[in-house]
């Protein structure tokens, strides 16, 4: 007998761990990207709405350490699960021709993720760890008008926004998958609604992106 | 008068399994678990008899030469399952399904087993649902039924074309079941080369596991074949690659009588041969006929023609067609039994009539029923004066409704597309009739071995009815043998576990190895498959469709001198320690160079034509099967004497007691 | 009439070294099945007094589910709904290379050339791909308990497994979700099944994660390539039956 400690043992389990973060950082993206767009038709609104992120504590202290440890949960589990399943295929085939019936997202998952892995890094090292560092290091005393400032800075250097915009082509292209995937993974498919959650989660898998890198664009763009 | 006592239990025929169940000795089931059984195949009768026997507590051997006991070939029955269950309130019952069996059977099968069978059959259907088998239903939730050839009832129980398949995933799972508990050991990849006979008693057997090609003993109280049958003898079937009559054979040779091996089923509709690499048959439901209209061309020119590839099926005018069932069967038409229409198909190909490159096919056509199916739907969606073409569009969507996937299957097979122009059709080897000699128990003339299914010959006389297989397997393994085989084990209790470290079982394992060791060593010039099809056209030409003496007589001879070529001249390539696949055909084809041989002699022993078993010199002027009752209402029981040829012939005659014998007219 | 060149594993036995060698027919005919090819090369091979090539193949009708082979990167070949026996030649063309491999799967053992070990899925039925009924003589009249149409059809499409494998070959994880999903749905389905079913999809997935099997990554690639085309529903089935037997079990 099968014992209820071993949900999250089992290869279901873990895909419903999977498929849990991933609807958490589904929606923390839709957050992200509204309060990053008022950057462009509003300094005012930006800098209230960052002041507000970056100093609320109940945001610092609960929602930011969740946000932290879905985002390590999220790849974490994804290199485990990438781990296990190419065990399950120790001999590899000489020709094998995934694109006969799959998508190319779907079987490409971890190196999208990857590069977003490798974009958060870089995009920490940005934004994030100065942030920290002007906050609680250095222990400045807070400005609440300097975010828009840093926030078009950053985006006068055209490699950092190539390497911006390849991100959320990644992104789009790991959602395009994940998106239907998480929720076929907690088993919600139904002939009446899937097709619903299929278009929705095509266009928020476009859209999402797409608005990151219209931002990126919009303010290298202003600053030539 | 012989040595067959065929243990037919006394009083009327409807109280004789109620009233031998109630007077069957019983096993404890203390001592159940000091008995040890084996059961040999796990197709619908193999894997129901393990499970069951498993769930009453003896302890099970299963063996099945497949990588799994799932992939049986009762997998690919299409059709059905009859069963006297009258849900359709249109008049069924247990005796009416009875009588359709036997009649069907040409009078060539045993009344008793057959009424067991119809009585049972219901039960079947309450087993099978109990075990999740997911049979079609119609809107209210009951279970639906569709009628079958040669019945005036709808007594048929279906999964869409899957019957077979979703039968033995139930009987699979049972065994599954009691596998997990440890009541059944099963043995994947095993193949069972010989039974162990010790003081008269089946006690075992030798098995070949096919992986490691390691020859085991394993000794058991009782010994149950459920090995299928043996139309592979004619390599071309519908049979599956694997089957084989091996098991059935030796156990012939350690004294189990072979009962009418000559009743052969010849399927009408499968679809023909394209050419010398056919490896198989493959089946179109008999289903198709009731839509499908049979039909060549009335002149030789245009079938010589249409041989060539000058002309189109569709090219020929209606006149210029030659309906030959309905011209020969107005009232039953092209829904004659399978026999019948089997001969018919033969006949018209043989005058030179045949379709297809090779002459050998006839035509099943669609077109009619398609443009009746169109203007009903016409009307249905108030269409007035539809077009051809419209109706042609509207009666293909009923047609596909229909038969969709068989449509497709033939399209897969023959690149043509039948909603177009006529599938083709001819007949083919399909199933065995004829089998191992049984008692009402099942047990064979060697005490402590049982047949079950296929493997026996009990319940279908000289031709089965469709749809009927099924219930036999399944009747057998679920609730006869469960039963039956306590009358014998009842007297074992106390025989203790089966030493396998016997003299007997030594003798055996040696002779299976020498008949490998020669194999091999042979190094000869032509392969298995080389004799195996020679041995198959042998049998086709000569102990197929239609018999005559002398074909018989020649094909007798051709047999033995071809066995004696295979010995001298056969090619096995590896070795015995290894999977070796050519060296299992090897052995299986040798105990076919020998059978086919028996089939033949009970062929020209058999002066008579009775269902699959046709006899040119016995016909009516219309060219019908004549039956002789008078001279042979018996089951020819061979004994093996050491040589197919001096097999001696025991005779069980048939009593019917409460049906008339009458000749079956289609007319 | 086609002259191809053949690319197969040999593989002497589980424990030896395997590789891929080149064979070479002609004269193929397009009417011939996949396997029917097959034998005429190991006619040749025979003839040559070479070791034939070894391959799991029974009904040839596309029913018993034994066939197995990874043509040109696809379990059972480029034609959908199709298992390698039912595949024709026609499919080819003259000059062609066709590669053939095994399955792939750690859970799936090759014994010898194409042949591979698949007891694993046998184990996972054993684990609780069944209705825990004795036979008896005495079970419920078959049509006491009503089952709805759409219900009924459901478990009989997922039923339509032949248990050959496929979704495993094709899937990139060698999951094997598409198989024991679709035994799971089916007797779920079934009022007759529902019983046991909290137990039965704990037991089976349990099974299925000691096999070896990997994890679904809802490729969808088992459904593509599964000759009896079952479907993706059963998969989300089964997530969710076993999701909530999985919480609301007590042990």
């Amino acid at each position: 007998m099968a014992s209820s400690s071993g949900l999250f043992n089992s290869s279901i389990g873990r895909k419903v761990a999977m498929a849990l973060s991933a609807l958490f950082l589904l929606i923390f993206l839709v957050q992200h990207l509204t309060i990053n767009f008022t950057s462009v038709f509003s300094e005012e609104t930006f800098n209230a709405l960052s002041h507000f992120m970056g100093t609320n504590p109940l945001v610092q202290f609960v929602l930011q350490p969740i946000l932290m440890f879905g985002v390590a949960f999220h790849f974490i589990m994804g290199f485990i699960l990438t781990a296990k399943n190419r065990a399950a295929r120790p001999v590899k085939y000489a020709q094998f021709k995934g694109s006969a019936n799959s998508s190319w997202m779907s079987r490409n998952m971890i190196w999208s993720g990857l590069f977003i892995l490798f974009f958060l890094g870089f995009h920490f090292y940005d934004f994030w760890i100065p942030e920290m560092n002007y906050k609680y290091i250095e222990q400045n005393a807070p400005v609440d008008d300097r975010y828009y400032e840093e926030v078009v800075h950053m985006f006068k250097n055209p490699i950092r926004v190539i390497v911006y915009v390849l991100a959320f082509v990644f992104l789009a292209l790991h959602l395009l998958h994940g998106f239907q995937s998480s929720f076929q993974s907690i088993g919600a498919r139904h002939p009446k609604y899937t097709p619903f959650i299929e278009k929705f989660g095509k266009a928020y898998s476009i859209l999402i992106p797409l608005g990151f890198i219209y931002i990126a664009l919009h303010h290298y763009i202003n600053q030539l | 008068m012989s040595a067959l006592d065929s243990k037919i239990p006394e009083g009327p025929l409807e109280k004789k399994w109620q009233n031998h169940k109630s007077n069957i000795k019983l096993v404890n089931p203390a001592n159940k678990r000091l008995i040890d059984v084996i059961v040999i195949g796990t197709g619908l009768a193999g894997s129901a008899a393990a499970a069951s026997m498993a769930e009453m507590g003896y302890n099970v051997k299963a063996f099945c030469f497949q990588d799994s006991p799932r992939r049986a070939h009762s997998i690919a029955a299409q059709g059905g399952i009859n069963a006297a269950k009258n849900y359709q309130n249109d008049g069924d019952s247990v005796y009416r399904l009875f009588y359709d069996t036997i009649k069907g059977g040409d009078y060539r099968s045993r009344e008793a087993n057959v009424y067991r069978l119809a009585e049972v059959s219901a039960n079947i259907i309450d087993q099978a649902v109990a075990q999740g088998v997911p049979f079609a239903r119609d809107y209210g939730g009951q279970l639906d039924n569709r009628s079958f050839g040669g019945v005036q009832v709808s007594r048929t129980f279906y999964a869409k074309g899957q019957t077979g398949q979703q039968l033995l995933l139930g009987a699979y799972s049972a065994l599954s079941r009691q596998i997990s508990k440890g009541k059944v050991k099963m043995y994947n990849r095993h193949e069972m080369m010989d039974v162990v006979v010790v003081d008269g008693k089946a006690r075992g057997i030798i098995a070949k596991n096919l992986v490691t090609g390691e020859i085991e003993r394993h000794g058991a109280h009782a010994v149950l074949l459920c090995s299928g049958g043996y139309g592979n003898v004619f390599f071309l079937s519908t049979n599956a690659m694997g089957s084989n009559g091996s098991a059935a054979w030796r156990a012939h040779k350690k004294g189990a009588y072979m009962a009418n091996p000559c009743y052969t089923q010849i399927h009408p509709t499968c679809i023909p041969v394209s050419g010398e690499h056919q490896s198989k048959l493959t089946l179109m439901s008999e289903s198709l006929r009731n839509d499908g209209r049979i039909w060549v061309p009335k002149n030789r020119k245009d079938a010589e023609a249409i041989r060539e590839g000058k002309k189109k099926p569709t090219d020929l005018k209606e006149e210029e067609r030659d309906y030959y069932l309905e011209r020969r069967y107005p009232s039953f038409g092209n829904l004659v039994p399978r026999d019948v229409a089997s001969r018919a198909a033969k006949e018209r190909c043989d005058e030179g009539f045949g379709v297809n490159a090779t002459g050998q096919a006839v035509y099943l056509d669609f077109s009619a029923a398609i443009m009746r199916y169109g203007k009903t739907e016409a009307n249905v969606q108030g269409i007035d004066n539809p077009s051809d073409a419209q109706i042609r569009e509207l009666g293909t969507k009923v047609v596909e409704a229909k038969y969709g996937n068989l449509f497709e299957m033939y399209e897969k097979i023959v690149d043509d597309n039948p909603y177009q122009t006529p599938m083709m059709i001819f007949p083919a080897v399909h199933y065995t009739m004829g089998g191992i000699w049984v008692d009402y128990n099942l047990m064979t003339t060697v005490p402590g071995l049982y047949a079950l299914g296929e493997a026996n010959f009990s319940d279908h006389g000289a031709n089965r009815l469709g749809a009927s297989a099924l219930m036999q397997g399944l009747a057998d393994g679920y609730f006869v043998i469960p039963y039956t085989v306590g009358d014998y084990l009842a007297n074992e209790i106390r025989t203790g576990s089966i030493s396998t470290d016997t003299p007997e079982f030594e003798a055996a394992e040696r002779e299976v190895q020498a008949n490998i060791d020669k194999l091999l060593n042979n190094k000869g010039n032509h392969s298995v498959d080389h004799f195996h099809k020679r041995l198959g056209k042998i049998m086709w030409d000569k102990c197929g469709m239609a018999r005559n003496a002398q074909g018989l007589q020649e094909a007798i001879k051709e047999i033995k001198a071809l066995r004696a070529e295979f010995w001298d001249d056969v090619k096995v390539p590896g070795g015995k320690h290894e999977m070796n696949p050519e060296l299992d055909k090897a052995l299986r084809v040798a105990d076919f160079l020998e059978l086919g041989e028996l089939m033949c002699k009970d062929a020209l022993t058999r002066e008579e034509s009775a269902g699959g078993h046709f006899r040119e010199e016995y016909q009516t002027e219309e060219g019908e099967a004549l039956r002789r009752d008078e001279d042979f209402a018996f089951v020819s029981a061979w004994e093996y004497k050491g040589e197919p040829s001096e097999a001696v012939l025991h005779k069980e005659e048939l009593m019917f007691e409460n049906v008339e014998l009458k000749t079956r007219s289609y007319k | 009439m086609m002259n191809l060149t053949l690319k197969i594993w040999r593989q002497a036995s589980s424990n030896a070294q395997g590789k891929m060698v080149d064979y070479k027919v002609s004269d193929i005919d397009g009417d011939m099945s996949f396997l029917e090819m097959i034998d005429i090369l190991n006619e040749q091979l025979i003839a040559k007094g070479e070791d034939p090539v070894t391959f799991d193949h029974d009904c040839r009708e596309g029913i018993c589910g034994a066939c197995s082979m990874h043509i040109n990167g696809e379990p059972h070949g480029p034609e959908g709904a199709t298992t390698t026996c039912q595949l024709h030649m026609r499919k080819f063309k003259d000059g062609d290379t066709i590669t053939i491999e095994p399955w792939r799967a750690k859970a799936f053992p090759v014994i010898k050339d194409l042949m591979v070990d698949r007891a694993a899925f046998d184990r996972i039925i054993q684990a609780g791909g069944y209705v825990s009924t004795n036979t008896s003589g005495n079970t419920l009249d078959a049509n006491a308990i009503p089952v709805e149409k759409k219900n009924a059809d459901m478990a009989f499409n997922a039923a339509t497994c032949i248990g050959c494998g496929a979704c495993v070959a094709a899937c990139k994880n060698a999951s094997a979700m598409l198989f024991v999903s679709a035994k799971v749905a089916q007797l779920s389905l079934l009022p007759q099944g529902q019983v046991e079913a909290k137990d039965r999809v704990r037991n089976m997935v349990n099974q299925m994660d000691l096999e070896g099997f990997g994890h679904c990554t809802n490729t969808g690639a088992c459904s593509a390539e599964c000759p009896k085309e079952i479907s993706l529903d059963n998969i989300a089935r089964m997530n969710r039956e076993y999701l909530s037997a999985s919480i609301t079990a007590e042990d």
